[in-house]
Protein backbone atom coordinates (compact mmCIF):
# COMPACT_ATOMS: atom_id res chain seq x y z
CA UNK A 1 0.00 0.00 0.00
CA UNK A 2 2.96 2.12 0.92
CA UNK A 3 4.41 1.88 -2.42
CA UNK A 4 0.98 2.70 -4.64
CA UNK A 5 1.54 6.40 -2.64
CA UNK A 6 5.09 6.65 -3.64
CA UNK A 7 5.07 9.26 -6.78
CA UNK A 8 5.65 7.13 -9.88
CA UNK A 9 7.86 7.18 -12.99
CA UNK A 10 6.69 10.02 -15.26
CA UNK A 11 6.65 7.66 -17.92
CA UNK A 12 3.85 5.14 -16.23
CA UNK A 13 1.50 8.30 -14.98
CA UNK A 14 1.54 10.02 -18.54
CA UNK A 15 0.62 6.46 -20.32
CA UNK A 16 -2.43 6.19 -17.59
CA UNK A 17 -3.55 9.42 -18.20
CA UNK A 18 -2.85 10.80 -21.65
CA UNK A 19 -6.03 9.81 -23.46
CA UNK A 20 -8.42 11.29 -20.59
CA UNK A 21 -6.45 14.77 -20.55
CA UNK A 22 -6.88 14.48 -24.29
CA UNK A 23 -9.90 13.45 -23.92
CA UNK A 24 -10.76 16.69 -21.81
CA UNK A 25 -8.72 19.37 -23.64
CA UNK A 26 -10.79 18.26 -27.11
CA UNK A 27 -14.30 19.00 -25.38
CA UNK A 28 -12.81 21.95 -23.71
CA UNK A 29 -10.72 23.62 -26.34
CA UNK A 30 -11.59 21.93 -29.66
CA UNK A 31 -9.23 19.12 -31.68
CA UNK A 32 -7.20 22.17 -33.32
CA UNK A 33 -5.69 24.23 -30.28
CA UNK A 34 -6.18 20.38 -27.52
CA UNK A 35 -2.66 19.46 -29.73
CA UNK A 36 -0.87 22.68 -28.18
CA UNK A 37 -2.96 22.52 -24.83
CA UNK A 38 -1.94 18.82 -24.65
CA UNK A 39 1.95 19.10 -24.56
CA UNK A 40 1.77 22.39 -22.44
CA UNK A 41 0.06 20.47 -19.84
CA UNK A 42 2.61 17.50 -19.54
CA UNK A 43 5.27 19.82 -20.02
CA UNK A 44 4.07 22.11 -16.41
CA UNK A 45 3.54 18.49 -14.83
CA UNK A 46 7.22 17.58 -15.26
CA UNK A 47 8.20 21.16 -14.64
CA UNK A 48 6.24 20.50 -11.50
CA UNK A 49 6.51 16.77 -10.70
CA UNK A 50 9.51 17.70 -8.36
CA UNK A 51 7.09 19.31 -5.80
CA UNK A 52 5.09 16.34 -5.37
CA UNK A 53 5.20 14.64 -2.16
CA UNK A 54 3.16 11.41 -3.14
CA UNK A 55 1.41 9.91 -5.74
CA UNK A 56 -2.19 10.27 -4.74
CA UNK A 57 -5.11 12.20 -6.44
CA UNK A 58 -2.82 12.72 -9.94
CA UNK A 59 -5.36 12.77 -12.09
CA UNK A 60 -6.96 15.27 -10.12
CA UNK A 61 -3.54 17.00 -10.16
CA UNK A 62 -3.07 16.81 -14.03
CA UNK A 63 -6.93 17.32 -14.77
CA UNK A 64 -6.05 21.16 -12.37
CA UNK A 65 -2.93 21.38 -14.79
CA UNK A 66 -4.96 21.19 -17.88
CA UNK A 67 -7.39 23.08 -16.99
CA UNK A 68 -5.36 26.27 -15.88
CA UNK A 69 -3.42 25.42 -19.61
CA UNK A 70 -7.22 25.95 -20.76
CA UNK A 71 -7.35 29.27 -19.48
CA UNK A 72 -4.18 30.94 -20.21
CA UNK A 73 -4.86 29.87 -23.72
CA UNK A 74 -8.06 31.59 -23.79
CA UNK A 75 -6.01 34.95 -21.81
CA UNK A 76 -9.43 35.94 -19.81
CA UNK A 77 -11.50 34.22 -17.00
CA UNK A 78 -13.93 31.55 -18.30
CA UNK A 79 -14.74 32.57 -21.54
CA UNK A 80 -18.08 32.74 -23.10
CA UNK A 81 -17.24 29.81 -25.25
CA UNK A 82 -16.58 28.05 -21.83
CA UNK A 83 -19.31 28.77 -20.61
CA UNK A 84 -21.56 27.51 -23.68
CA UNK A 85 -24.10 24.25 -23.07
CA UNK A 86 -23.60 23.83 -19.16
CA UNK A 87 -26.38 23.59 -17.47
CA UNK A 88 -26.96 25.78 -14.53
CA UNK A 89 -24.05 27.74 -14.35
CA UNK A 90 -23.42 29.33 -11.56
CA UNK A 91 -23.07 32.89 -12.77
CA UNK A 92 -23.84 35.48 -10.26
CA UNK A 93 -20.97 36.36 -7.63
CA UNK A 94 -18.58 33.94 -9.68
CA UNK A 95 -15.50 35.07 -8.00
CA UNK A 96 -12.50 36.05 -10.51
CA UNK A 97 -10.48 33.07 -11.71
CA UNK A 98 -7.11 33.61 -9.71
CA UNK A 99 -8.90 34.38 -6.55
CA UNK A 100 -10.73 30.85 -6.79
CA UNK A 101 -7.56 29.07 -7.35
CA UNK A 102 -5.82 30.71 -4.59
CA UNK A 103 -8.71 29.80 -1.90
CA UNK A 104 -8.96 26.56 -3.66
CA UNK A 105 -5.01 25.74 -3.16
CA UNK A 106 -5.80 24.81 0.67
CA UNK A 107 -8.19 22.35 -0.30
CA UNK A 108 -7.66 18.37 -0.75
CA UNK A 109 -6.51 17.66 -4.08
CA UNK A 110 -9.89 16.09 -5.12
CA UNK A 111 -12.18 18.83 -3.94
CA UNK A 112 -9.71 21.59 -5.20
CA UNK A 113 -10.36 19.52 -8.64
CA UNK A 114 -13.84 19.60 -8.24
CA UNK A 115 -14.38 23.35 -7.30
CA UNK A 116 -11.68 24.82 -9.75
CA UNK A 117 -13.63 22.94 -13.05
CA UNK A 118 -16.85 23.70 -11.53
CA UNK A 119 -16.92 27.00 -10.49
CA UNK A 120 -13.49 27.90 -12.68
CA UNK A 121 -14.60 26.90 -15.81
CA UNK A 122 -18.14 25.48 -15.18
CA UNK A 123 -17.42 22.54 -16.58
CA UNK A 124 -21.16 20.04 -15.83
CA UNK A 125 -21.05 17.89 -12.85
CA UNK A 126 -21.17 14.58 -14.90
CA UNK A 127 -17.74 15.65 -16.91
CA UNK A 128 -15.84 16.58 -13.37
CA UNK A 129 -16.94 12.86 -12.37
CA UNK A 130 -15.66 11.33 -15.94
CA UNK A 131 -12.31 13.27 -15.66
CA UNK A 132 -12.10 12.53 -11.94
CA UNK A 133 -13.09 8.91 -12.53
CA UNK A 134 -15.94 8.81 -10.19
CA UNK A 135 -19.38 9.67 -10.73
CA UNK A 136 -21.35 12.44 -11.41
CA UNK A 137 -22.93 12.78 -7.74
CA UNK A 138 -19.41 12.49 -5.84
CA UNK A 139 -18.00 15.52 -8.36
CA UNK A 140 -20.93 17.37 -6.85
CA UNK A 141 -20.50 16.21 -3.29
CA UNK A 142 -16.61 16.79 -3.65
CA UNK A 143 -17.13 20.30 -5.28
CA UNK A 144 -19.83 21.04 -2.49
CA UNK A 145 -17.95 19.94 0.32
CA UNK A 146 -14.79 22.05 -0.96
CA UNK A 147 -17.20 25.12 -0.83
CA UNK A 148 -18.04 24.21 2.78
CA UNK A 149 -14.99 24.47 3.71
CA UNK A 150 -13.83 27.42 2.03
CA UNK A 151 -16.81 28.77 3.46
CA UNK A 152 -15.76 27.58 7.05
CA UNK A 153 -12.44 29.48 6.18
CA UNK A 154 -14.74 32.59 5.96
CA UNK A 155 -12.71 33.89 3.08
CA UNK A 156 -15.60 32.93 0.47
CA UNK A 157 -17.92 35.52 0.12
CA UNK B 1 -12.38 7.51 -25.57
CA UNK B 2 -10.47 9.92 -27.47
CA UNK B 3 -6.69 8.15 -27.96
CA UNK B 4 -3.51 10.66 -28.29
CA UNK B 5 -2.18 10.27 -31.55
CA UNK B 6 1.14 8.30 -32.05
CA UNK B 7 2.26 11.68 -33.47
CA UNK B 8 1.05 13.99 -30.73
CA UNK B 9 2.71 11.54 -27.94
CA UNK B 10 6.16 11.41 -29.90
CA UNK B 11 6.00 15.32 -29.95
CA UNK B 12 5.53 15.30 -26.39
CA UNK B 13 8.02 13.19 -25.56
CA UNK B 14 10.82 14.65 -27.70
CA UNK B 15 9.84 18.38 -25.83
CA UNK B 16 10.28 16.71 -22.96
CA UNK B 17 13.98 15.98 -23.83
CA UNK B 18 14.57 19.08 -25.55
CA UNK B 19 13.65 21.22 -22.75
CA UNK B 20 16.04 19.16 -20.38
CA UNK B 21 13.62 18.23 -17.75
CA UNK B 22 14.14 14.65 -17.56
CA UNK B 23 15.94 12.78 -15.29
CA UNK B 24 16.66 9.80 -17.73
CA UNK B 25 15.21 8.95 -21.12
CA UNK B 26 15.43 5.41 -21.86
CA UNK B 27 14.30 3.67 -25.51
CA UNK B 28 14.12 -0.19 -26.96
CA UNK B 29 16.89 -0.78 -29.30
CA UNK B 30 16.29 -3.91 -31.69
CA UNK B 31 19.49 -5.68 -32.27
CA UNK B 32 20.97 -9.41 -33.44
CA UNK B 33 21.18 -10.70 -29.52
CA UNK B 34 18.35 -9.31 -28.67
CA UNK B 35 16.11 -5.75 -27.84
CA UNK B 36 18.05 -4.29 -25.16
CA UNK B 37 16.71 -1.08 -23.40
CA UNK B 38 18.98 1.66 -23.42
CA UNK B 39 19.18 4.58 -20.71
CA UNK B 40 20.67 8.04 -20.83
CA UNK B 41 21.07 10.91 -18.22
CA UNK B 42 22.31 13.94 -19.43
CA UNK B 43 25.46 13.07 -18.81
CA UNK B 44 25.36 9.86 -21.10
CA UNK B 45 24.59 6.36 -21.07
CA UNK B 46 23.65 5.02 -17.95
CA UNK B 47 21.86 1.76 -18.60
CA UNK B 48 21.82 -0.94 -21.16
CA UNK B 49 19.42 -4.23 -20.30
CA UNK B 50 19.41 -7.14 -22.03
CA UNK B 51 15.75 -8.51 -22.01
CA UNK B 52 14.01 -5.55 -20.60
CA UNK B 53 10.92 -5.47 -18.64
CA UNK B 54 10.16 -1.87 -19.03
CA UNK B 55 7.61 -1.24 -16.49
CA UNK B 56 10.51 -3.06 -14.21
CA UNK B 57 13.53 -1.04 -15.71
CA UNK B 58 11.31 2.11 -15.63
CA UNK B 59 10.84 1.66 -11.83
CA UNK B 60 14.62 1.16 -11.32
CA UNK B 61 15.27 3.72 -13.23
CA UNK B 62 13.26 6.20 -11.18
CA UNK B 63 14.02 4.72 -8.14
CA UNK B 64 17.82 5.29 -8.50
CA UNK B 65 17.94 8.53 -10.79
CA UNK B 66 14.99 10.28 -10.22
CA UNK B 67 11.60 9.83 -11.26
CA UNK B 68 11.35 12.15 -13.93
CA UNK B 69 11.48 8.99 -16.66
CA UNK B 70 10.51 8.63 -20.43
CA UNK B 71 10.99 7.13 -23.47
CA UNK B 72 11.92 8.83 -25.80
CA UNK B 73 14.23 8.10 -29.09
CA UNK B 74 16.32 11.20 -29.61
CA UNK B 75 18.23 10.88 -26.49
CA UNK B 76 18.84 7.05 -27.41
CA UNK B 77 19.31 7.59 -30.89
CA UNK B 78 23.37 8.03 -30.97
CA UNK B 79 23.58 4.53 -29.24
CA UNK B 80 21.29 2.79 -31.66
CA UNK B 81 23.25 3.95 -34.33
CA UNK B 82 26.74 3.11 -32.97
CA UNK B 83 25.73 -0.30 -31.97
CA UNK B 84 23.70 -0.63 -35.05
CA UNK B 85 27.56 -0.04 -36.66
CA UNK B 86 28.92 -2.50 -34.46
CA UNK B 87 26.93 -5.72 -34.84
CA UNK B 88 27.37 -4.85 -38.57
CA UNK B 89 31.30 -5.32 -37.88
CA UNK B 90 31.71 -1.32 -39.34
CA UNK B 91 32.62 -0.05 -35.57
CA UNK B 92 35.31 -1.43 -33.20
CA UNK B 93 34.54 1.36 -30.89
CA UNK B 94 32.21 3.18 -29.49
CA UNK B 95 32.37 6.95 -28.71
CA UNK B 96 29.82 7.22 -26.48
CA UNK B 97 29.40 9.33 -22.94
CA UNK B 98 28.65 7.30 -19.87
CA UNK B 99 26.83 8.02 -16.88
CA UNK B 100 28.68 5.63 -13.98
CA UNK B 101 27.32 7.84 -11.24
CA UNK B 102 25.47 4.50 -9.64
CA UNK B 103 28.66 2.66 -9.34
CA UNK B 104 30.71 2.71 -6.31
CA UNK B 105 34.30 4.28 -6.76
CA UNK B 106 35.94 0.66 -6.89
CA UNK B 107 33.51 -0.21 -9.12
CA UNK B 108 33.93 2.62 -11.21
CA UNK B 109 37.90 2.21 -11.25
CA UNK B 110 36.98 -1.12 -12.80
CA UNK B 111 34.61 -0.14 -15.69
CA UNK B 112 37.13 2.05 -16.40
CA UNK B 113 39.54 0.44 -17.15
CA UNK B 114 37.18 -2.62 -18.56
CA UNK B 115 36.32 0.25 -21.45
CA UNK B 116 40.22 0.09 -22.47
CA UNK B 117 40.05 -3.49 -23.33
CA UNK B 118 40.36 -3.63 -27.23
CA UNK B 119 38.12 -4.87 -29.69
CA UNK B 120 39.02 -8.40 -30.53
CA UNK B 121 40.63 -9.40 -27.41
CA UNK B 122 39.74 -10.52 -24.20
CA UNK B 123 41.71 -10.81 -21.11
CA UNK B 124 40.91 -12.10 -17.77
CA UNK B 125 39.37 -11.50 -14.13
CA UNK B 126 42.53 -11.57 -12.69
CA UNK B 127 44.27 -9.47 -15.01
CA UNK B 128 41.65 -6.95 -14.83
CA UNK B 129 41.86 -6.90 -10.75
CA UNK B 130 45.81 -5.77 -11.83
CA UNK B 131 45.30 -3.22 -13.55
CA UNK B 132 42.39 -1.70 -11.63
CA UNK B 133 45.32 -1.27 -8.72
CA UNK B 134 43.48 -4.15 -7.01
CA UNK B 135 45.43 -7.02 -7.47
CA UNK B 136 43.97 -9.57 -5.52
CA UNK B 137 40.38 -8.56 -6.30
CA UNK B 138 39.83 -10.88 -9.09
CA UNK B 139 36.47 -12.25 -7.46
CA UNK B 140 35.58 -8.72 -7.01
CA UNK B 141 36.01 -8.00 -10.57
CA UNK B 142 34.18 -10.82 -11.79
CA UNK B 143 31.05 -9.14 -9.39
CA UNK B 144 31.69 -6.14 -11.07
CA UNK B 145 31.17 -7.42 -14.74
CA UNK B 146 28.37 -8.92 -13.64
CA UNK B 147 26.82 -6.08 -12.54
CA UNK B 148 28.17 -4.10 -14.85
CA UNK B 149 25.54 -1.57 -15.95
CA UNK B 150 26.01 -0.72 -19.35
CA UNK B 151 27.25 -3.95 -21.53
CA UNK B 152 28.81 -4.41 -24.81
CA UNK B 153 29.59 -0.52 -24.81
CA UNK B 154 31.39 -1.44 -21.60
CA UNK B 155 32.32 -4.76 -22.88
CA UNK B 156 32.71 -6.88 -19.75
CA UNK B 157 32.00 -9.88 -22.87
CA UNK B 158 36.07 -9.81 -23.31
CA UNK B 159 36.60 -10.28 -19.74
CA UNK B 160 37.22 -14.36 -19.12
CA UNK B 161 38.60 -16.91 -16.97
CA UNK B 162 42.23 -17.54 -16.41
CA UNK B 163 41.44 -20.75 -18.26
CA UNK B 164 40.51 -19.55 -21.01
CA UNK B 165 36.64 -20.10 -20.04
CA UNK B 166 33.76 -18.03 -20.58
CA UNK B 167 33.10 -18.33 -16.89
CA UNK B 168 29.20 -15.98 -16.95
CA UNK B 169 27.55 -13.31 -18.76
CA UNK B 170 24.90 -10.96 -16.67
CA UNK B 171 22.97 -11.27 -20.57
CA UNK B 172 23.73 -15.39 -20.75
CA UNK B 173 26.68 -17.13 -21.29
CA UNK B 174 25.33 -17.65 -25.47
CA UNK B 175 25.14 -13.75 -26.21
CA UNK B 176 28.64 -13.49 -24.75
CA UNK B 177 29.83 -16.15 -27.47
CA UNK B 178 28.00 -14.31 -29.85
CA UNK B 179 29.74 -11.52 -29.10
CA UNK B 180 33.51 -12.81 -29.11
CA UNK B 181 32.12 -14.52 -32.40
CA UNK B 182 31.36 -10.83 -34.00
CA UNK B 183 34.26 -9.61 -32.71
CA UNK B 184 36.43 -12.61 -33.89
CA UNK B 185 37.65 -13.51 -30.63
CA UNK B 186 36.57 -16.97 -30.67
CA UNK B 187 36.89 -19.31 -33.62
Amino acid sequence: MMEAMAVPPFERFYVEHRDVVFGFLVKRVGRAQAEDAFQETFLRALRGWGTLRHGRHLRAWILTIAAHVVFDSAKSPPSNRLLQGDEGAAEDGLPAYAELAHLADELPPTERAAVVLRYGYDLPYAEIGAALGSSEDAARAAASSGIRRLRKKERWT
Amino acid sequence: MTHVTSQLDGRFRAAAADAGLLDAAYDLVDTPIGTLLVAATETGICRISFDPEPEWEVEQLSRLLGTKILRVAKPVDEARRQLDEYFERRRTEFELAVDLRLSAEFSRRVLEELAKVPYGETTTYGALAVRAARPRAARAVGTVMNRNPIPIVLPCHRVVGSTGSLVGYGGGLERKEQLLRLEGALL
